[in-house]
Parts: C-alpha cells; structure tokens; sequence
C-alpha cells in the first residue's frame, strides 16, 4: 500500500495520523488486538473497567483482570487500578456510570449482544455527560447470532443505541497500532466532550495479533468540577443524573448536548482517503473490510483499473465531507461491509446523488475475499451498472 | 511477502508454533500478521492459523488462496489446506500422523514430511511436535537460523520455571533437522 | 428563660421541600438516614444513589452529593462508586419494584461481591411512582391497578420475602428488617440504619435494611389506616428482627 498519497483530517483533540499507525514501531512486540487496548487503556490511566465474559472480546477482560489490580500494586496507584467482574452487561455499564460519576476514566468492553444489553446504561450516561470508553468486538447477529465476524452493530453503535436523543463518538480501527493508538485518542475525547465513546471492531481484529507498541502520552487536562467524589466539606453537593421532567429544561439540556455534537462534528472526524485524480472508482470500508479492499485495490491496479479507498476511521462523526471532495475521475461507489448494509447509508448521505453508490456485503460470519471485491468493481465498471443514486 | 497457514488438531501447539514464526518475522523487521480461526473450533476440533509476514504493510491478514507455506500437522488440515497452497509453495507434513503420500497429490509444491509427534514422544514431551516442524523451515527456507529461534525461546520462557522448557524445545528442533 | 431548641430538622436535608404525599413513608426514612449520616460524621463524605421510582428525586434532600441511577441499578451504580472511592460512604436508596423486582440482579450479586455498602430498601407493597402496580412484594389479595381484582397466588405467586433471601447469601454482612408503622418502631429503625452505616465506616461490608412503609394514596387508606396496615397486614407477613448479622458472628463468610 501506498504511503504517500494517504491524506487523513486530523482531530483537534489530540493529534493522530494514521500513517504513523501503519509504521513499524522500534520495538513492537505481538500482541492480540483486544490485549493491546487493554494494555493501552491501562496506559491511557484507566482506574477502573467493568465487565462480562463474552466471546470474541473475553482477552480485554481477562487481560483487565491480570494487570489492573497487579499494576496498581507495582507503580503505587500512578497505573492500573479496579477490575470487577459484574453479573451482567447491565451491571457493569451502570458500574460505569457510578465510577465515572466521581470522575475517574472508566472502562468496559463487550461483543454485539452484550452492547445490546449496555445501551440503557449508554443511554443513561449520554444524559447524564458522563465519559465512559467502550470496546465492542462485535460478532455476527442478530440474537445470539454467532460468534464470527460482523458489522451489524453500525446503527447501534452510529445511532445513538438506546433511548433518547443521542450520539457517541465510535472508534472504527483497521490496525492493531492503530487500536492502541486510537485507544489514547478515545479517552480524551470522552472526557473532554463529557459522552461514552465507543471502539468498534471486529473479532478478526480483536483476535489477531501485529507486532504494536504502546505509545503513553499524558491525559489531556478535562475540566472535573462536576464529579461526584463525595467531599462536600468545601463545597456544595453536586447531582448526577439525567432526570429532567420539565419539557422546557429538558429540551434545552437536548439543544446545548447537540451543541456539543456539532462541535465534535466539526472537531473529531477521522477517515483515510487515498482516492487520487484519474481513479475510476471509490471503495468505502471501514476496519478489517478496508484491509482487504487494499488488497483488491492492488490486484486491480495490476490489471490497469485504478480505484481508491475511502476508510472512514470515525463512524460518527462520519466524514461526509470526504465525499464531496472526490475527483471528477470517480463514477462510481462502492461500500463493502460485514453486514446487509448498514453505513451505506451514509455514504449515501455523503454522496448525495452525485454518483452511484454500490454495495457488496458478506453476513453471518462470511468475509469476502480481495478477489469478490475485485470482481465486484469490474462488474460495475464494465455494465455501468445504475447504483442506486 | 509469505503467507502462511498453520493446521492442526487443538492441543497440538499451533497457535503457538504460529507465533513463534511471527515473532521470529517480526524481528527480522517485517511487518507481520497472526490470524487464529477462533471460537467453537478451538475446542478439540481443528485449529488453524494464518500468518502474513511482509516488508510492506498488510492488507487482509486472511489466507484464502494462493498459499507460499502450508503447515499441515494432521489429515484434516492437508484435505482442507493442500488444494490451497500456490503452484511452487513449500507444504511441510506431520509425518507421523499423515501416512498419505503429500507429494503424490501435489507434484508442483515441495513437500517436506517430518516425523514431528514420534520424535516428541521420542525425547519425552508430546506436545514439543509443534517445534520439531521448525526445522522444516531451517532446511527450506532462510526465514530465521537457530540461533533466532532459542532467542525468541529465551523470551518466551524467561521465566524461572518455564527456563527447563529451553532445552527441550532446542533438542525437538535439532532433532527434526537429523 | 432563654429558648432552647429542642428539635430542629437534620442538617443532613437540605431545605427543600419533600415531594411526597401525605402519609407517605419516604420523609421518615428521609429523616432517620440523615441523621444517622449527621451523627456519625460522615455527611461530607457521603454518596448517595437515587433509584427508580418515588424516591428518584432523593438528590434533592440528602444534603451530601447525589446520583441518579437506572431502574434496579442502584447497588451496580454504588459498586462503581465505591470501588474508585473506597473511602468514602455510599449508600443505595430503593423502593421494592426497583430492588426486588428488576434489581434482583443487581441487589443479590452486589451482597454476594460484600461490597461494602448500605442498601435502603423500602418495602411499601406496591409501585407508588407508576400509580399503584402490584410488586413482588403486594400482598395476597391487596388490590392494585395490575391486580385489580387482589393478588392471586396461582398466577402472581407469594409475595418475595427479600430479607430472608439476601440473609441466605454468604457475602452479605448486616440484614435486617424494621418499620416505621409507629414511634417506637422508628426508633428500632433509626438504630438499624444507623448500624448498618457504622458497619460500612468500619469496612465490615454489604449491609441492607429493609424498611415496611405506608403509600397510602397506591393502597387507597388514609395515612392512619395505612400505618394500621403496615401493623396488621404487612408485619405478620414479613416479620420484623435481625436476619443476618456475620461481623457480630466473625464476618461475612
């Protein structure tokens, strides 16, 4: 892949490049996706995580469990902190949300169904501004579906997931480094903006391992004059909750947290764009998916056929603008997902009807192969197949 | 670029046996992928893993296709694998549990049978089968040396308990070169 | 003579105004929480969680910094808290469909972890915030807006007798079961509450009171008929004492 023509937004929080993701470090070491953002969490200050075995994510628990407490220990409280095991994904996410009450960085992870069960206490901390980082290694569905990879959870994760008027910031990385970098990222954006955000991956990329080094840096400095830690012997008792029965109070509480997500719109998209003037199409993935669409990028090129990638690494915001900008040269769009189709949609709303957007999606656990993507772009390159517009 | 598979019954060290040629890819400076087949077949059914090791960065850490190295510790994994493995590709077998003849099937691959299980069973320890197949990568391939393999045991069992483990390892590999 | 104030309200309120209707049991047990957080000390490094339900504005009147929680999740939300503030106090304030109906989860693994924490659980028989539901712990034959006709056993069981269940739970400390019908059993509760909250001080672990109380606009009696139910109905059904207490017997087990 090439580096050079890779252009990425950066957020303003912190900044990040998703080339220097791609790097090599000076002394990686292999490490499972789902250890490296527990390793990276508990770098990034994480004092306490929550959580409930399920399978593709149980090494971010276990892991949890073998070095928060342990940590703590050895660097006298500077890392590392609580590691609980709750009864239920229900549990552990309101455990959360009474930790992260007293303004501490709290932390919980979980697979597709368990995220289901979570989005009352997500929805709870959305009202209440509370930052909380949430991982889910999400599997296939719906129900108790199975355990391989998928992308079903786009609209939970991208559309707020439970009750209310709503949004979270979600992480969507395609690279282990870039998982345990992003990971830092997730933090400080939690905190600064006062919501949960989330990470959304896939079991492939929490299953696999990469050769990753970890890359501490400090917290940035969030405003924690509104935490419930308890002492009011100087002060007076603060409240946290999202109860709000009057309509007038609660809808202005609903316009200023919009606010807040214009702001994060504008200030926390992410996306790599190597679509260049002269391609003649556009693939849209996102995770593991863009990875293989690297490849059947690379296979077309040999062939003459020149297409580029869109990997949106925020799925919300969402880089809409990003569609916008494509050269003259792209006639065609095609998103490929995990799922029936989910973030077409958004692209969709990117693209506003200025070109066709294709989809090719696998389900239940099937992941496409470079060569069906490929495939898929001659078909539409050579029919001039309509899209949907 | 090498893409590898790795197959075999659970227990039979995989996974690890994986690792240990991706970490000995990765500090060699390659950019580097280890991919489990996780889940249900875990197990006691059949594992398997894929291994990308590249200078440039990594697209799909899937093997679906066209595979450069194929390590097949077990039937299954040469029905299912074999047919995969690209015209030239180097396929080392488990000779003691594999009795068929590899080479009959696919004469263009280079096939190397190492009779992995009986020399582990041979120097007492069953389950250092996985790193007698090593030695198939030291006789046909120039990945790693020895002397890159026992650093990496070194790290591996750095602990005070695990050290016994060095030698063992060390001796199934020597005696997978014989 | 100068004046001498005899009785003034518990700085452990602050000055507004209870939302509660009359009769209603929540500003007595209000009250017996506050000053018990008052005299031992332990206001300004008190945390409370609200629930679901009538009590789920309780951050307005303990004078000590409040959270609100999700229906049943109190005890998960007092986890939490506690965990990342273990010196401080942090009590669970809940009514009987937030604990004993979609809260069974939450109350019995955060006894069964002992966290150290106290629990308040009002058992008033019914859903007072929703209009007056039947809970796991209305009674056999009491009407109530789910139940008009009386609670039938054949289709809605007997009513949940929380105390002697979370008594049964080896990680649970201090259990006990009080009123607040009449004085002289608001001052058994008072000591209950208390008690629980200087175990919590003392690190001893889960500790939960279970408090019988009046809604006498759900039951449909006015507030003395209702403090006659509580005496007559409700305490031969769920009697009141002490069902477990494992620091007085060496600990939880």
């Amino acid at each position: 892949m090439s580096e050079a023509n890779t252009t990425a937004k950066r957020g303003s929080v912190v900044g990040v490049s998703p080339a220097e993701w791609r790097g090599l470090g000076q002394h990686p070491i292999l490490m499972k996706g789902n250890e490296a953002i527990a390793e990276a969490a508990i770098q990034a200050g994480c004092k306490a995580f929550f959580g409930y075995p399920i399978t593709p994510q149980n090494e971010v628990p276990e892991y949890m469990s073998a070095h928060m407490e342990r940590r703590a220990q050895e660097t006298g409280g500077a890392q590392g902190g609580v590691f609980v095991q709750a009864e239920s994904e229900v549990a552990a996410i309101n455990m959360c949300y009474g930790a992260a009450a007293t303004g501490a960085r709290v932390m919980t992870s979980s697979s597709s169904p368990g995220m289901a069960l979570k989005q009352e206490g997500i929805s709870y901390m959305s009202g209440a501004d509370l930052p909380v980082f949430m991982v889910n290694v999400s599997r296939c569905g719906p129900g108790l579906g199975g355990i391989l990879p998928a992308q079903g959870d786009y609209f939970m994760a991208t559309r707020g997931g439970g009750n209310g008027d709503y949004r979270t910031p979600v992480y969507a990385p395609a690279y282990i480094q870039e998982a345990a970098d992003l990971t830092f990222h997730a933090f400080d954006v939690a905190e600064k903006y006062r919501t949960p955000v989330m990470m959304l991956i896939d079991g492939m990329l929490g299953q696999m391992m990469e050769p990753v080094e970890i890359k501490p840096r400090p917290p940035i400095a969030a405003d924690k004059s509104w935490c419930t830690d308890g002492d009011t012997s100087n002060r007076k008792p603060r409240v946290i909750n999202s109860l709000s029965l009057l309509g007038d109070v609660l809808e202005q509480q609903n316009i200023e947290r919009f606010q807040k997500y214009a702001q994060i719109e504008r200030e926390c998209v992410l996306v790599e764009n190597t679509v260049q003037e002269g391609d003649e199409i556009a693939i849209v993935a996102y995770g593991v998916p863009a990875r293989i669409a690297q490849n059947a990028i690379e296979e077309l090129a040999a062939k003459g056929i020149r297409a580029g990638l869109v990997r949106p690494i925020t799925l919300w915001p969402f880089p809409y603008d990003t569609f916008q900008q494509l050269p003259a040269s792209v006639k065609n769009i095609l998103v490929i997902e995990l799922s029936m189709g989910q973030m077409v949609e958004d692209v969709k709303l990117g693209v506003n009807g200025t070109r066709p957007v294709h989809f090719h999606g696998r389900s239940g656990g099937m992941v496409f192969e470079p060569a069906e993507i490929a495939d898929k772009v001659r078909e539409i390159i050579s029919t001039s197949s309509k899209g949907d517009l | 670029m090498n893409k590898m598979v790795f197959s075999g019954f659970g227990g039979q060290g995989i996974l690890v046996l994986a690792e240990v040629v991706a970490t000995l890819a990765m500090k060699k400076g390659n950019h580097v992928t280890w991919m489990p087949s996780y889940g249900a077949e875990m197990r006691g059914g059949t594992a398997n893993c894929a291994v990308i090791t590249s200078d440039r960065i990594i697209g799909s850490p899937l093997v679906q296709s066209n595979i450069d190295i194929l390590v097949a510790m077990n039937q299954p994994s040469v029905d299912k694998f074999l047919p995969k493995v690209r015209a030239g590709g180097l396929v080392l077998v488990n000779a003691s549990i594999v009795t068929e003849d590899v080479q009959a099937r696919r004469t263009d691959v280079d096939v190397l049978a190492i009779d992995a299980t009986n020399i582990a069973v041979d120097i007492g320890n069953l389950r250092v089968a996985n790193m007698v197949m090593l030695a198939g990568f030291l006789k046909k391939t120039d990945l790693f040396t020895l002397d890159d393999i026992t650093d990496v045991l070194h790290e591996r069992f750095a602990g005070a308990r695990s050290k016994d483990l060095i030698p063992l390892n060390v001796q199934a590999i020597e005696r997978g070169l014989m | 003579m100068a004046a001498k104030i005899i009785y003034e309200k518990s700085r452990g309120l602050t000055d507004a105004s209870f939302h509660y209707c009359p009769g209603c049991s929540h500003g007595t047990i209000h009250k017996l929480v506050a000053e018990s957080l008052v005299e031992l000390d332990i206001l300004e490094r008190t945390i409370s969680i609200a629930p679901v339900g009538c009590a789920v504005l309780a951050y307005n009147y303990f004078n000590c910094d409040g959270i609100q929680a999700a229906h049943g999740r109190a005890p998960a939300v007092a986890t939490g808290v506690k965990r990342v503030q273990p010196d401080k106090i942090v009590f669970a304030y809940q009514g009987d469909g937030d604990l004993a109906s979609i809260g069974t989860a939450e109350i019995i693994h955060a006894a069964h972890r002992g966290e150290n924490i106290t629990v308040i659980f009002v058992n008033n028989a019914i859903y007072g915030m929703t209009g007056g539901q039947m809970a796991p712990t209305t009674l056999i034959n009491q009407k109530t807006t789910t139940s008009p006709y009386g609670r039938f056993e054949e289709t809605t069981g007997k009513p949940l007798l929380v105390s002697e269940m979370m008594a049964t739970i080896p990680g649970a400390t201090y259990i006990e079961r009080v009123s607040v019908h009449d004085h002289a059993h608001i001052l058994r509760a008072k000591r209950a509450i208390k008690k629980a909250f200087e175990y919590q001080v003392a690190g001893k672990g889960f500790a939960m009171i279970e408090i019988l109380a009046a809604c006498p606009i759900g039951w449909g009696l006015s507030p003395v008929d209702s403090m006659a139910f509580i005496k007559d109905a409700m305490v031969p059904y769920y009697p009141l004492g002490l069902y477990c207490d494992r620091a007085a017997q060496g600990g939880a087990q």
